[in-house]
């Protein structure tokens, strides 16, 4: 049986800001499309096996994850289980131009939710 | 392609994660403003910011040097540290030294040297025990 290749639909991170009931903490354009996401507590997974374009789901909350998210071209970042970045890190994503989301919903939570549309299945 | 030859040093201070990929972030941000392919310089962003991270969580302090020229970004990362005592152990993925506060920063997973590796076109490392460690990666523009 040949293996039907799945058709990723690529979602804005206004909607995907609706879908996982976010906050946006900083970055103004929320019509990029996002057809990537990855999720890791460990910046040296990202580093390894992100690819450009991609949106990071993490738990972990300091300024490293920025400067990873911004050295490996990402989209934007989502602090997942209610985890508010403090002024630093902020300061940081917008010196950057890079968008920040926050979930109140857990690491699996988020990633099913949008697993479900991204991965069109 | 760049056509510009360019240089740029920084030094790094060991233990100061707050400027932690600072180095990194305007490397990235001269090589974007030159012009290089974007594949190069994500390459080139990533290898610089595990080696500076690197530096920063082991050594003492270092220096990072950036030469652009119109064929290859070179990058040449210096450290006066503990050094690495059995450098083809610490090329294999998993295994690392790192202690539980860098790993609570989300790093020290024994992936570093490896995917600097990966990110480069040359690589080639030498270290001193008890005195430093001496990086040096080419990434090709052309690749």
């Amino acid at each position: 049986m040949p293996i039907t290749p799945l058709a990723p639909k690529a979602m804005t991170l206004a909607q995907i800001r609706d879908l996982i009931s976010a906050e946006v903490l900083c970055g103004t354009d929320l019509s990029i499309k996002v057809a990537e996401v990855g999720a890791a507590d460990m910046m040296s997974d990202v580093l390894a096996l992100s690819k450009p374009g991609m949106l990071l789901l993490t738990g972990l909350v300091n300024t490293q994850v920025i400067r990873t998210a911004v050295v490996a071209d990402l989209c934007g970042v989502v602090f997942v289980r209610g985890k508010n970045p403090g002024g630093e890190i902020l300061k940081l994503a917008r010196e950057a131009h890079l968008p920040v989301l926050s979930t109140s919903l857990t690491m699996f939570e988020t990633a099913g939710r949008l697993y479900e549309v991204i991965s069109g299945r | 392609m760049s056509t510009e030859e360019i240089e740029a040093m920084f030094s790094i201070t060991g233990r100061d994660y707050t400027n932690a990929g600072r180095a990194s972030t305007s490397i990235k941000g001269i090589l974007k403003r030159l012009g290089i392919n974007p594949a190069v310089v994500r390459r080139t962003a990533i290898a610089s910011y595990e080696a500076e991270m690197n530096l920063v969580m082991y050594a003492v302090r270092g220096t990072m040097h950036l030469r652009v020229n119109p064929a290859t970004v070179t990058l040449e990362v210096e450290d006066e540290g503990p050094g690495i005592k059995d450098i083809a152990l610490a090329m294999q993925e998993g295994y690392s030294t790192a202690t539980p506060e860098m790993r609570e920063m989300g790093f020290g997973a024994g992936m570093g040297l490896p995917n600097i590796k990966r990110n480069s076109d040359q690589f080639e490392i030498s270290s001193a025990a008890g005195r430093g460690t001496r990086l040096s990666i080419r990434i090709n523009q052309a690749s």
